[in-house]
């Protein structure tokens, strides 16, 4: 018995070996392991046997069939993983080849700056606040200290509608009505991002349309100290930890004390180039202590409130910070223009 | 404003600094210095000669041979200037001497006859022919005979100056004066100004017996000023005043007329001589023109004049424009022996009204716009009379003929060093606030904290605390204040829900593939009647037109942002991109007003366009061009997203393709439109096929699911049916799926079209719609008989309202 069971072992591996598919092992497994196999038969015929030696001859005769058992399952696996390499043989591909575009848009460079431009106010406590862009000439002027007789109110310079109506210059309406909002007796602390429009004919540094941020804080005790603070946090954090700034005197009528404020040109490290002409300063934006005409035309007593306003241009401030050189492209809307700022 | 240092230094020692470093300091303190011109560089080796004598050359018809005596030798210079003659001084360039533009100057032979260097013209030298006086633009610079053979020419033609270039503020008009300049500078510098001299040696006769003035515009014309200087000679000005009028961008023309520009310019008065033969009357009469009156301005134009213009008048007719421009008839010129010169102030708002009217602009009108320092007119009449005096050899008259009304007061400004430092945010201590104001040259009291300052007149722009306040900042230093963060009560900045909103809508447009444009408000009229949305055209807006455009392209505000993104694609397209996909979240502005008085409604809107082919890879060779059901697809992830839902009914509109376009609807409002646009259109805009949308923004923010609910996430299994109906061609999806919505009860989850069929197999005018619905409960497993029920309702209800069959 012993003998025959080694021989259906040698005979089964040598079988098992010389299987080439997954057929030919089942047609194996099906010969050797069935119920009607050799090896069945062998511990059936075991009643026949002395009942000493049956323990001996069941043990080897099970120990036969999970050594043929274990060896279809190696040779199934390496079977299987010979088709899988043929398979991924077949399937391989050219990695060089062009990829199927991921089609996925992008914000307008302007959006892109005036949200990098409030969420740096926002983390200084700002909100943001919005108004219309067809304003009346009292928001738009006279309650920003521009009294009707002013020279910087010329019809030529703005897009009326009517005498009382116009297309707003800046964004400083919403500022006013933002006060008058808060009736004096809250402190405001606000950007207001927006379209303006001006009476000029457009070319590579005037548009008709541009964009404008402006900023107003105002509360008891606001210095002049505060709004250098404010706007050299905001400079260091939008243009860069090394950039200088500096505050020079200006005018506008609705801040008194009202400056300029520069950086120092980062193409030539302040030395001065053709970028800064020669200076070593690029102008970026306006602002000043709130006017108190201003402050009392809605409602604040400038005896007590005082505060601090700027302003500043998206267009004038993406064009010093990427090269650009003529205002229209950001309202020409040339794909080629707008897809260069779709990067990250 | 341009201010040579070289003349500034007349009246305020300006110290060792270099140009570039006074410009920084004045740029620092107030004034911006927009640019630093040098008038000439260098020119080495030239020196002023004298043309002992002239001839023509021996061989060549154009060229002269001139002796010229450079000081301590002759030389013989070949000489191609048509001006040149003996006796004059001219400038000689001497062999070894480099010109500007590094033109070096030697010893040479013209057409056989020796040349030992080049008498120049001032443009040789390097001055800008803008500047150089009528006449010398071609040829030799001539030099008056006081100036001395052999000396170096730098110093008479002012040659080593520089001048800065102001960009004034309109606060600043005290600085369109070369004192005001140097009251600037003395305050930085911590000088003192020094007044230019006077000196009047009058003579017996009084200027009243030569003219009255009578001023009947008393408002108008507070002071009127008549100088009366007989016997002068019109000549050149002398070569010094010449060279500070071409520095300030003057161009010197005789001495009466560069004397009075030369006061206007150091005073900031603005003066006008008048010949007084000319001007035929012994008196003076300032008035308001009369309507359609008549005056030919010196630049030779007709003026056509009304009540709101204020003139200088003999009596009879207009001579001047007041503060703007003098007649021709009253001309200053050659012949002229008598003059009558005016120093008057004149309202700036009287000046502003006829520069306007008359779009006329000149120096004058330019200070007199801002308000002239009321003490100094007569002075700066006085001044231009003993400069006549001087340079002209003429007899001033003893006094003036004047009227006087005017108002010299000093306005005074009280204020605390206390308030002055918690506004600055400084500690500024009284002291240095006293030395702050002396600098400035301001009169002032002091009592401990308490300061009250007297103003200057020529500081017109500083009436009350806060302009004072800038005062001493300014001088005290800008860079000199602390950085602070403000001190009050904190608060939280942030965006509101629908910015935030605004944000998100735009992030998924661009995840849809599309990019954001921003184009102009403004439209052609004709455009902004193009593509409104159905809800906006039902209300009858009225165009919202400028009152003065500057072009009837951006005449009109516009009511959608799509004919101008239209023009965006059609731009694109011509420039080989025509695979596109734009959005635009933007105003349009709805007036329901006939006559525009009140502002427009201000709707904010999304608005897309698409446009080409949305997919391409090449090598595949797969291309998917835009189509309808894309730009809805764009429309309903939004929609998903923002958990709303849109019906969609097809409609008609103006400019859209009739069987494409569908108006759509959220809850029964009606919030826009998507479709394709008309062929005619897209020829217009020479564009292909286009597919279009535009939404009412700010209906979806007010309808948009804040805060979507918790919904349990299945733990049963759902069940999914199909069902084919044949209906008539005219049964749209939305009508069916309506009804099956209707009669299928609360199990089913969704129901949508996965198949639409026309063709073999079925009759003409019909069709074959295939759902899939699916049924759900979340609480436990469903049965096949639910199911079974709620299909069978599905299916006698279609076939009741829509005589709807199932599809074998």
């Amino acid at each position: 018995m012993k003998e025959k069971l080694e021989s259906l072992k040698q005979e089964a591996l040598e079988q098992i070996d010389q299987a080439q598919t997954a057929d030919d092992l089942q047609s194996v497994r099906v010969s050797y392991l069935g119920k009607k196999g050799p090896i069945t038969e062998v511990l059936r015929g075991m009643g026949k046997l002395p009942a000493e030696e049956r323990p001996v001859v069941g043990e080897l005769a099970n120990k036969v069939r999970q050594v043929i058992a274990e060896a279809i399952d190696e040779k199934k696996a390496i079977i299987e993983e010979k088709a899988i390499n043929e398979q991924l043989e077949k399937e391989s591909i050219d990695v060089t080849l062009p990829a199927r575009p991921v089609h996925v848009g992008g914000p307008h460079l302007l959006t892109r700056m005036i949200s990098e431009i409030e969420d740096l106010f926002i983390g200084m406590g700002f909100e943001v606040r919005e108004g219309p862009e067809v304003e009346t000439d009292y928001y738009n002027f006279e309650a920003l200290n521009l009294p009707k007789d002013h020279p910087a109110r010329d019809m030529q310079d703005s897009f009326y509608i009517t005498e009382e109506l116009l297309m707003r210059t800046h964004t400083s309406p919403v500022q006013a009505r933002t006060m008058n909002a808060y009736k004096g007796n809250k402190p405001v602390k606000m950007i207001c991002p927006g379209k303006v429009y001006r009476r000029d004919t457009d070319d590579a540094t005037h548009s008709h349309q541009f964009m404008q941020v402006e900023g107003l804080y105002v509360d008891k005790n606001v210095r002049m100290s505060d709004l250098k603070g404010v706007l050299n946090q905001f400079a260091k954090q939008f243009f860069g930890e090394e950039r200088e700034i500096r505050l020079r005197p200006s005018f506008f009528p609705f801040t008194e004390p009202s400056v300029e404020m520069d950086i120092s040109c980062k193409v030539c490290q302040g030395e001065g180039c053709s970028v800064c002409k020669k200076t070593g300063w690029i102008e970026i934006l306006g602002g000043g202590m709130v006017h108190p005409r201003v402050l009392e035309m809605a409602g604040y007593d400038p005896e007590i409130y005082s505060g601090f306003a700027f302003g500043m241009g998206p267009e004038r401030i993406a064009m010093l910070k990427y090269g650009i050189d003529d205002i229209r492209h950001f309202y020409t809307n040339d794909r080629r223009f707008l897809k260069q700022y779709h990067q990250a | 404003m341009l201010v040579s240092l070289n003349w500034l230094e007349q009246y305020v020692n300006l110290g060792n600094d270099t140009p570039e470093a006074l410009a920084e300091k004045i740029t620092k303190t107030g004034i911006e210095v927009d640019a630093i011109h040098h008038v000439a560089q260098k020119s080495e080796g030239v020196v002023v000669g004298y043309v002992e004598d002239c001839y023509g050359h021996p061989n060549a018809d154009k060229l002269n041979v001139c002796d010229v005596n450079v000081g301590e030798e002759s030389l013989q210079i070949v000489c191609g200037a048509p001006n040149v003659a003996k006796g004059q001084k001219v400038a000689v360039a001497l062999p070894g001497a480099v010109l500007p533009g590094n033109f070096k100057i030697k010893k040479t032979k013209l057409r056989g006859v020796e040349s030992n260097g080049m008498i120049c013209s001032l443009n040789e030298l390097g001055i800008e022919e803008a500047y150089l006086p009528k006449g010398s633009e071609d040829g030799i610079f001539v030099f008056p005979d006081d100036v001395e053979v052999g000396q170096s020419i730098t110093q008479y033609l002012n040659l080593d100056d520089v001048i800065l270039e102001f960009d004034l503020t309109p606060n600043r008009s005290d600085a369109l004066s070369m004192l005001g300049v140097a009251y600037e500078v003395a305050a930085i510098l911590d000088e003192e100004v020094k007044l230019p001299l006077i000196e009047l040696d009058e003579s017996n006769e009084k200027a009243t017996d030569y003219i009255d003035v009578d001023v009947q515009a008393k408002e108008d014309n507070p002071y009127y000023g008549a100088f009366m200087v007989k016997n002068i000679t019109v000549k050149p000005s002398p070569l010094w005043m010449r060279n500070y009028l071409m520095a300030a961008g003057i161009r010197p023309i005789n001495n009466v007329v560069d004397i009075t520009n030369f006061v206007l310019l150091e005073y900031g008065q603005p003066l006008h001589a008048f010949d007084y033969d000319k001007f035929n009357a012994k008196q003076v009469l300032v008035r308001r023109a009369t309507k359609d009156e008549t005056i030919n301005t010196l630049d030779d134009q007709e003026r056509v004049l009304n009540e709101e213009h204020l003139v200088i008048t003999n009596g009879e007719k207009p001579t001047a424009i007041a503060g703007v421009m003098g007649g021709s008839d009253s001309e200053v010129d050659e012949s002229t022996t008598t003059v009558l010169l005016e120093a008057a102030y004149f309202e700036p708002k009287r000046v502003r009204r006829a520069v306007k009217d008359h779009q006329l602009r000149s120096e004058s009108s330019a200070r007199f716009e801002k308000g002239v320092d009321p003490n100094r007119v007569k002075e700066a009449g006085q001044r231009a009379a003993s400069l006549l005096q001087t340079y002209a050899n003429g007899q001033v008259l003893e006094g003036v003929s004047e009227f006087d009304q005017l108002d010299r007061s000093h306005k005074q400004v009280e204020f605390t060093s206390a308030r002055v430092n918690a506004r600055l945010g400084t500690s500024i201590s009284d002291d240095q606030i006293g030395i702050i104001l002396d600098k400035l040259g301001f009169t002032y009291q002091q009592d401990g904290e308490n300061f009250v300052a007297t103003i200057p007149t020529r500081r017109q722009d500083i009436v009350r605390f806060e302009d004072m306040l800038e005062e001493v900042a300014r001088i005290y230093g800008y860079d000199q204040l602390d950085y602070t963060l403000p001190q009050g009560a904190q608060q939280a900045g942030g965006l509101t829900q629908k910015q935030s909103l605004k944000r998100y809508v735009k992030s998924y447009m661009e995840g849809a593939g599309l990019m954001e444009a921003i184009t102009y408000s403004l439209t052609s009229e004709a455009r902004s009647q193009q593509l409104v949305s159905p809800e906006v055209a039902s209300v009858h807006p009225t165009p919202v037109r400028l009152s003065m455009p500057m072009s009837e392209e951006h005449s009109t505000l516009r009511l959608s942002a799509l004919p101008e993104m239209l023009a965006t694609l059609s731009y694109n397209s011509a420039r080989k991109q025509q695979d596109l996909g734009f959005y635009e979240l933007g105003s349009v502005f709805v007036s329901k007003e006939l006559n525009v008085t009140k502002q427009p409604e201000e709707q904010t809107r999304l608005a897309a366009a698409l446009t080409g082919q949305w997919l391409t890879h090449a090598w595949q060779q797969e291309v998917k061009k835009v189509d309808f059901f894309l730009i809805k697809g764009v429309l309903e992830g939004l929609f998903e997203r923002l958990g709303v839902k849109a019906t969609y009914k097809p409609v008609q509109m103006d400019g859209m393709h009739p069987g494409r376009t569908a108006q759509i609807y959220i809850d029964s409002v009606p919030v826009g439109f998507v479709g394709q646009i008309h062929p005619l259109t897209q020829k217009a805009y020479n564009l292909k096929e286009t597919y279009v949308f535009d939404i009412d923004f700010d209906h979806l923010a007010t309808v948009y699911d804040d805060v979507p609910r918790f919904e349990k996430i299945a733990r049963y299994p759902s069940i999914s049916r199909d069902v084919a109906l044949v209906v008539d061609e005219s049964v749209t999806a939305h009508d069916l799926i309506e009804t099956i919505e209707q009669h299928a009860g609360h199990l089913l989850k969704s129901v949508h079209v996965f198949d639409q069929y026309q063709g073999d197999n079925l009759e003409d005018g019909k069709k074959s719609l295939a759902f899939n619905l699916l049924y759900l409960d979340p609480d436990r497993t469903l049965t096949d008989d639910e199911v079974e029920a709620s299909y069978q309702a599905i299916t006698e209800a279609v076939a009741k309202e829509h005589q709807a069959s199932l599809r074998s």
